[in-house]
């Protein structure tokens, strides 16, 4: 009977950490505990990042206050895994990095973020506040950094204003043309005792932003006009970017194709937008784009641009774009309208608003028949073509392996170079949020992180990324991610063993000068992959890449495989830079 | 083509920054800028001459400067009626035997004469731009010895007539 009055050790254990709890929570609220509540109240999942000296006080409020954080091996590999899974989820990812080096190494991400539109929130530490400017330990000057790179930013100055700086950063970032917003956090900020009575009242308080109210609804006079201009015109095309699939518009979109019967084209973002073999799509256009593409835009007399910002790499020469079409320009962006082509018909709205408004009115539309039997025609003399090698597996073979074994329904990332143009090209989409490129920078080393982001976001997808040899090794620290996670990522390095979008360039305009492209030294990617856990397979022949390739896609571990393909295949068609859309060459075999 | 141009802005930390980073960023050549507070708390409004090469330059301009989270509200003035005003302050070498001459030539610009030592006078001059070089042309025979403009701020006149012809200097 004694035992039972007595207490046991397990009891006293018990009744300690209970005082210790209690003591913690007791204790006031910092400027971490709020920070990481304010992550909690935006509904936040999971973050990506990397602790260091000035978010020391954020990791131990994390700690207490729990949020699935990933520990990447890079804050770049952070960055774009947050990427990843905002373009997927299409909502903001969530990074934190610690100040100088943590907040510098973010800044590729960031900028890539910012040209691509994609919806993050990045908080970085920083030194307390009276040593700011002094050249602190660990300090850089990351608003400074950032401003150009950035929607908006914002550095804490004082604990109290922490829920809604939070609040309003992700309204910013996922409203309105979506961007990464930057909040820097002073250390002694994350340490100061937070006043709760203010807190109730703000956590009430509507946003006050009177400097930022995007406009989602179109004009109703506009929308008459294109309707009018719809009406109109013999030969009508649409050309739909990523502003279609930010806007979830993709029902919309193939809903007003179909109505009026309207052929539609995609920008390098914008796939996805409308399945990949629909019948009126036809196809990607710009400088590696179809060859019905371009000389859709070249014939077109009405261009139906929805949300795209006729970037270079589209349009080529300005000048000389869509030479026969009256414009179009359906944005959320005011300033990307008439920025780069003259104008028409401005339309600023959210893509499935103006969609929406558009498709609400029936009007006679026009007839498209003998322009989509010219477009069908073209598209039938123009595919995508390649000569198949009797030794070498050809690069765009693989990719075309990988889309029938995974039927189009993967989750598809890319990294940077020539296997992302024919990616592109190749793996034709069944759904919108499966595509993850980084089209506006360029940014190699996205890919493989962009795709453990997704896998993140998309537990019960299977994601596939399509990285170059020279792009993989950029980022391929994360591998550790995928044994420690066990993320069934399959990452296809579609290795030629050089630069090959560099010498592809080099081969076309510098006679075959090969200054630094080629990578002969590389390490052995399968035991690499085996170094850090993860099942490893090599491809020499084509034979070999049907039975590997179907055993390591329908595996549910991750799989690294590298591809061995052949080093001097180019990209085709192209529109060498800076020239026409019309002086495309390769659009048909050599 | 040269444009006045005023941005109100949330006076935030970094707006500033983030205003004429944009421009540079953007290749605008900014020829003045002046910033100060305005009757709102928390409200400033800055003044830019810049030089824009045509009209679409010009929208991207204020569409560019209008996007940012903390500018409410951007204004091209330059057709309206306005009022410019620019102050500089001129030190120039004055000896006592020119020091009567000098005063009497620059008498229709309405100087001030804000400091003077034995051989050194300071001028300051308020007035539109184009009348503040005028008076710089006319004084630097004698010797100018440093040079402060503080750039041109402006405010739009109460009535507008319906046709505003441009203003003489910004042609
Ligand atoms: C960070 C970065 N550095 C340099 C470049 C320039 N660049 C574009 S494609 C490319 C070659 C990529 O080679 P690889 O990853 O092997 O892909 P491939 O073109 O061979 O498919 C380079 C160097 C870039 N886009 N990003
Ligand atoms: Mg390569």
């Amino acid at each position: 009977m004694a035992a039972n009055v007595s207490t046991t050790d397990e009891q006293k254990d018990a009744i300690a950490t209970t005082q210790l709890q209690t003591e913690v929570t007791n204790k006031p609220r910092n400027g971490a505990d709020v920070l990481i509540q304010a992550l909690h109240d935006q509904k936040v999942d999971i973050v990506f990042g990397y602790p260091g000296g000035a978010v020391l006080h954020v990791y131990d409020a994390l700690y207490r206050n729990p949020i699935r954080h990933i520990l990447t091996r890079h804050e770049q590999g952070a960055i774009h895994a947050a990427e990843g899974y905002a373009r997927v989820l299409n909502k903001p990812g969530v990074v934190i990095a610690t100040s100088g080096p943590g907040a510098t190494n973010l800044v590729t991400g960031i900028a890539d973020a910012m040209i691509d539109s994609i919806p993050l929130v990045v908080f970085t530490g920083q030194v307390a506040t009276n040593v700011i400017g002094s050249d602190a330990f660990q300090e850089a000057d990351i608003m400074g950094i950032t401003t150009p790179i950035t929607k908006h930013n914002y550095q804490v100055q004082d604990v109290n204003d922490i829920p809604r700086i939070v609040k309003e950063a992700f309204h910013i970032a996922n409203t309105g043309r979506k961007g990464p917003v930057l909040i820097d956090f002073p250390k002694n900020i994350s340490a100061s005792v937070f006043d709760e009575a203010l807190a109730e009242s703000s956590r009430e308080e509507e946003l006050y932003l009177p400097g930022y109210q995007p406009n989602t609804k179109p004009n109703f006079l506009q929308i008459q006009k294109a309707i009018q201009a719809i009406g109109e015109a013999k030969q009508p095309l649409i050309l739909a970017d990523a502003g279609v699939l930010f806007a979830d518009a993709r029902q919309e979109l193939s809903e007003f194709a179909e109505k009026y019967k309207l052929p539609v084209i995609n920008t390098l973002l914008g796939l996805g937008s409308i399945h990949g073999q629909h019948e009126l799509n036809f196809g990607m256009a710009g400088m590696h784009g179809a060859g019905v593409a371009n000389d859709a835009i070249q014939k077109a007399d009405l261009l139906i641009n929805i949300g795209a910002r006729f970037d270079d790499r589209l349009t080529g020469d300005t000048k000389l774009f869509a030479p026969n079409a009256t414009i179009i320009h359906i944005d959320i962006d005011p300033a990307e309208i008439g920025k780069n082509i003259p104008t028409a018909i401005p339309i600023v709205a959210d893509a499935k608003e103006a969609l929406t408004a558009l498709l609400k009115k029936d009007f006679e539309g026009p007839d498209t028949t003998d322009w989509l039997a010219y477009l069908y025609e073209k598209q039938h003399d123009t595919p995508y073509w390649y000569v198949e090698d009797e030794k070498e597996i050809l690069p765009q073979q693989i990719i075309e392996m990988v889309h029938t074994i995974t039927n189009g329904d993967a989750v598809v990332t890319t990294d940077v170079g020539q296997h992302q143009m024919w990616a592109a090209q190749y793996y034709k989409l069944n759904h919108d949020h499966q595509w993850v490129t980084s089209g506006g920078l360029g940014t190699m080393g996205f890919g493989f992180p962009a795709a453990i982001g997704a896998q993140f976001a998309k537990p019960d997808k299977k994601v596939i990324t399509f990285c170059g040899d020279a792009g993989f090794q950029m980022t391929l620290q994360e591998l550790a991610l995928l044994n420690e996670f066990n993320l069934p990522v399959k990452v296809v390095i579609v290795n030629n063993g050089a630069l090959g979008m560099v010498r592809q360039w080099q081969e076309l305009f510098y006679d075959g000068r090969y200054s630094q492209s080629l990578m002969p030294v590389q390490p052995d990617f399968v035991k690499l992959a085996e170094a850090y856990g993860v099942k490893g397979y090599r491809i020499n022949t084509l034979d070999e890449a049907h039975t590997i390739l179907e055993e390591a896609l329908n595996s549910d571990e991750p799989v690294v495989i590298d591809a061995r393909v052949k080093q001097l295949e180019n990209v085709y068609p192209m529109v060498p830079a800076g020239k026409s859309l019309d002086d495309i060459v390769g659009v048909k075999k050599f | 083509m040269k444009r006045v141009i005023t941005v109100t802005v949330l006076n935030q930390s970094g707006v500033l920054n983030r205003v004429t980073g944009l421009l540079m960023k953007r290749q605008f050549n900014i020829e003045s800028i002046t910033v100060g507070h305005t009757e709102q708390a928390n409200v400033s409004k800055m003044t830019f001459v810049v030089h824009v090469a045509d009209e679409t330059k010009l929208e991207q301009l204020v569409k560019q400067l209008s996007k940012q989270i903390d500018v409410l509200k951007v204004n091209d003035i330059t057709e309206k009626s306005i009022v410019l005003r620019e102050l500089a302050l001129i030190k120039v070498v004055s000896p006592a035997n020119l020091r009567h001459e000098m005063n009497s030539i620059v008498e229709p610009f309405r100087p001030q004469i804000i400091d003077t030592s034995k051989n050194v006078v300071t001028y300051q001059v308020v007035g539109q731009p184009d009348k503040i070089d005028a008076f710089i042309e006319l004084i630097r025979p004698y010797g100018i010895k440093e040079l402060t403009r503080t750039g041109v701020t402006a405010s739009v006149r109460e009535s507008q007539p319906i046709e505003t012809p441009q203003l003489s200097i910004l042609k």
